[in-house]
């Protein structure tokens, strides 16, 4: 009856919905794999710097909710932090809030960025990159004190 | 019911693509077509409201007669979930009614009906949106007054029933006065007498009901520079004031004024007599609340001026912008650009008014209507929005909380401190706090900011940060602290079998190497070992756990993966109740450098099952942790344990109800397909195990719900030993009851009662028979009787 109803207006949510992005090394069809997406409590969380810490990551996401575990992302080749990581919380709700909230506001003076994650498996802790970092700073031009001066590829020119 | 959810349909379609409309039926596209034209009326637009709405109204009442019951579906609900539009859709219903009498008076019934329905399921703050869109519908022609007078006759009665809780009478009081800003002016045209009676009713019920309950819900315990009201008596002030300015009021927005010639040919209905639904054991009130101000006309003396504290303008901005943070909470750049929209922005200083109303849902007792870090961003995005003047008023708002910080309850400090730290509140001149004993609430405060900063980046960026005359208040260097590191310590008794262990750790020793190493430690308390060891043995446990986690010091997973492994060890040392208090003890004093690292360390133990939520509370109230008492991380800790708590409950009792209703479903699809009915014994062999499950699951429920209940009986046992003991020592030496650390405790204690309000009520013959007796001290017994008035 008319008191259970809501409105389209009321129930937008554009913070916690999925994101244009999908992690090509998953295993498993689309359909599964935004089953995870919707249904997860991990979030995958971008930008950090590389001298961001585990207990900094707790810090800032703990106040969307009691945190399960961090995973921090590593270069593969060095084992050092690589500038993103894994924040994986006990309930969806917590995460949700995170993702409305958290994403896009400042850790270490840099803007961070948070994505849903279909789960954390052994083997995604570490950099996709040639060198061994993340793809991203792989190729970039720019500067960037926190995350290892210049691009890898500008590096070795 | 709209089909379309949002956002959780599993049905397969891919994702990156706009949500691909399924071939649904035409109906439920027109619904929502409805809908959307209806909710989007009164946004900005390049034609007027007026004649927005006028076409709505074209076009609504073109299709009334194939969607009319959508219609008034969609109707209603905007009346109830957004009232910040309240007059917009009332102007709208109006221009309906008249052009169609009935369709006017089938509203009023919808209206009615959801009202009744809200009322029963204790949906209390909807019911009173709808009251208002009523009352609203009178200046609308499609209401005749004297009915609606009728209606509040039939509200205001309410106080006088027997035997029922104030909070009812209160609610149905708050809806009558709270209506009269919309239509106090047309009602008392039409019905001075009756309203002059209702209003006397009102004043005399307002004198005798009681407010033992505020104490325990005000932000600031200090009535300048702005005492902080009961909601009620604020409001009634405001509505005093409205009477004297004979009805006068000019603030809001009111469109059906611009169709008067329209409107006043149009038919009215009366409202059908209503009778509050009797008051039930299921009914649940709202709870009482505080009015939290901390502007006036001074605090912007360039701007326009500030509707006084009782002016009927004060109420109707507040609720409009609460109202609007509750509709967008979910999406902070629409929340924000929607309170910055808020009309009347050049004739009301609006900033000031967000802020205010921002700051007083984050400080709201028992809790904040939402998440608190919701607060800090939605600030962030008023600040991206209006650069060059909110931020000003946001850093004067900061800048007056902290200067009133020795009034301020002390749940609300650690909010602002949690708060604080994203807004640079160290970039103030913070010098007076330099000058007072460090247990008062200023020099406390920036502590622990600082220190609630560190967590967030660094000690040594602190360090540099802070001038050195601040360096008292510098967190201390979060390092950990090893009692057998040193060689000089090689005397402490366990220092050999610490070595022993170490060694025995980095060669990835196994649980049971680590037990054997562990048998060689003597026990310094007793004389009876009862062969195995495994009596509680304090040295036992200090040295293990010393050991381990010194080692796995260097972040949080590396101290996670140690108590993963080790948990067996961990498990059989802490097996008692005096061994659990005994490893948290020596947790503490490893990283008592390392607040944060205690609490992820305790949430870790409690969720491994070393140690249990009642040892926790007993430590936290142990005389080794008077010192840290009143830190924030101390109650940080207590409040998360009680979390777990309720959740590991709310948990085990779901599982409950779901097995019980697997079980039923099996009886269902048993009795629906009983075609052969000769095998019973096969019909109990199925319902078997899922009985078995649930008399398993009843027995853990009520295990934890008692263990729910001696966790808060412990808590308050122990405060009221620690008030006692307090306020025992002022007494027999004559000094002030009234110290920082009292102040704290005794908030910390009210803090409890209302982080947690609704479980403590289950156990309030229990707390008033055996904890909070009448011989207890009064400072004491106050806070039971303030809590106990919240409901009564």
């Amino acid at each position: 009856m008319s008191s259970g109803g809501t409105l389209s207006i009321l129930r937008s949510d554009s913070y916690a919905e999925l994101s244009q992005y999908r992690d090509q090394h998953f295993r498993g069809t689309r359909y599964d794999q935004e089953r995870l997406l919707r249904k997860s409590c991990t979030l995958y969380v971008g930008n950090l710097s590389f001298y961001t810490t585990e207990e900094q990551i707790h810090e800032l996401f703990g106040k969307s909710g009691d945190i399960k575990k961090v995973i921090m992302g590593l270069d593969k080749v060095k084992k050092t932090a690589c500038g993103f990581c894994f924040v994986e919380y006990y309930a969806r709700g917590d995460a949700e809030n995170a993702m409305r909230y958290i994403n896009g506001t400042r850790l270490d003076d840099r803007i961070i960025r948070t994505d849903w994650d279909a789960g954390f498996k052994e083997g995604r802790q570490y950099g996709r990159g040639r060198s061994g970092g993340q793809v991203r700073d792989e190729y970039r031009q720019d500067y960037d004190a926190g995350r290892g001066g210049y691009g890898k590829t500008v590096q070795c020119q | 019911m709209s089909r379309r959810r949002h956002s959780d349909d599993s049905d397969g379609e891919s994702p990156g693509q706009p949500h691909k409309r399924r071939r649904t039926s035409e109906p439920s596209e027109i619904e929502e077509r409805l809908e959307s034209l209806i909710c989007r009326v009164g946004e900005k637009s390049n034609s007027s409201l007026e004649s927005n709405l006028e076409g709505l109204a074209g076009v609504l009442e073109a299709d009334l007669p194939n969607y009319k019951s959508k219609i008034l579906r969609i109707l209603c609900t905007v009346a109830r979930l957004l009232p910040e539009k309240l007059t917009v859709y009332t102007t709208l219903v109006g221009l309906l009614n008249a052009r169609n009498y009935n369709f006017g008076g089938e509203f009023v019934e919808a209206m009615i009906r959801q009202l009744k329905e809200c009322l029963k399921v204790n949906m209390y703050n909807e019911a009173v949106h709808l009251v208002r869109f009523l009352s609203d519908l009178v200046n609308c022609h499609v209401i005749a007054a004297p009915s609606m007078v009728a209606m509040f006759e039939n509200f205001v009665s309410v106080t006088q029933e027997e035997d029922v809780p104030q909070v009812r009478c209160d609610w149905y009081m708050f809806a009558f006065l709270s209506s009269l800003p919309w239509v106090g002016k047309e009602l008392y045209e039409k019905k001075d007498a009756e309203m002059d009676r209702l209003l006397s009713q009102t004043e005399s019920y307002l004198k005798r009901r009681q407010k033992i309950h505020v104490p325990m819900l005000q932000v600031w315990t200090a009535d300048k520079p702005h005492p902080q009201e009961e909601y009620l008596d604020c409001l009634w002030s405001q509505i005093q004031k409205l009477k004297k300015d004979r009805w006068q009021e000019r603030h809001i927005l009111r469109p059906y004024l611009a169709f008067d010639s329209v409107l006043c040919e149009a038919l009215q209905h009366n409202l059908p007599p209503f009778t509050p639904p009797p008051h039930t054991e299921d009914s649940v009130y709202p709870m009482p609340r505080v009015i939290f101000r901390m502007f006036d006309y001074t605090d912007d003396p360039e701007g326009p001026v500030m509707p006084g504290s009782h002016s009927v303008e004060r109420f109707v901005i507040e609720e409009n912008l609460h109202c609007i943070i509750k509709s967008h909470w979910k999406e902070r750049k629409t929340c924000a650009a929607q309170l910055l929209s808020y009309p009347g922005n050049n004739k009301i200083p609006l900033n000031y008014h967000i802020v205010e109303v921002i700051f007083a849902e984050l400080f709201q007792l028992p809790s904040p209507p939402h998440i608190e870090v919701m607060y800090t961003t939605l600030l962030i995005e008023l600040c991206k929005l209006q650069p060059g003047s909110l931020p000003q008023v946001l850093a004067q708002a900061t800048e007056m909380l902290y200067m009133r910080l020795d009034t301020m309850n002390t749940t609300c400090v650690d909010r602002l401190n949690a708060f604080a730290k994203s807004h640079h509140i160290l970039s103030f001149d913070r010098s007076d706090c330099l000058t007072q004993d460090l247990e008062k609430p200023k020099p406390k405060f920036v502590r622990e900011v600082l220190e609630k900063c560190m967590r967030l980046s660094y000690h040594q960026r602190i360090i540099d940060i802070v001038p050195a005359s601040f360096s008292v208040l510098s967190p201390a260097n979060p390092v950990c602290i090893y009692k057998y590191g040193d060689e000089s310590n090689r005397s402490l008794p366990g220092y050999t079998v610490a070595l022993c262990l170490t060694i025995a750790i980095k060669n990835k020793a196994s649980n049971d190497e680590i037990f054997s190493i562990l048998k060689d430690v003597p026990n310094p308390n007793q004389d009876d070992d009862d062969g195995e060891g495994f009596t509680f043995n304090p040295l036992k446990i200090e040295v293990f756990v010393q050991t381990l986690l010194h080692l796995a010091a260097k972040s949080f997973s590396h101290s996670f993966s140690a108590l993963a492994k080790f948990h067996e060890v961990f498990k059989t040392l802490a097996e008692s109740d005096e061994g659990k208090l005994h490893v948290l003890r020596v947790v503490y004093e490893v990283w008592k450098n390392h607040p944060q690292m205690i609490a992820v360390l305790v949430d870790k133990m409690i969720r491994t099952q070393i140690v249990d939520c009642a040892a926790v509370a007993n430590w936290i109230f142990s005389s080794e942790l008077a010192h840290d008492f009143t830190r924030f991380y101390i109650w940080e800790i207590l409040h998360s344990t009680i979390r777990k708590m309720n959740k590991h409950v709310l948990k085990i009792h779901k599982e409950l109800e779901e097995t019980k209703a697997r079980l039923a479903r099996q009886h269902k699809r048993r009795d629906s397909d009983d075609d052969d009915d000769d095998d019973d014994r096969s019909t109990d062999r199925e319902d078997g195990p899922l009985e078995e499950q649930i008399e398993r699951l009843q027995e853990k429920v009520e295990s934890a719900q008692s263990e729910q209940k001696n966790l808060f009986l412990v808590i308050f046992q122990r405060f009221i030993m620690l008030l006692t003991e307090h306020l025992v020592r002022c007494e027999t030496g004559g000094i002030d009851v009234f110290t920082p650390w009292y102040k704290s405790c005794i908030e910390r204690l009210q803090q409890i009662f209302l982080q947690h309000h609704q479980i403590i009520q289950q156990y309030m013959v229990t707390l008033e028979n055996l904890l909070f007796t009448a011989e207890l001290d009064h400072h004491i017994l106050a806070v039971f009787q303030q809590f106990c008035a919240l409901q009564a």
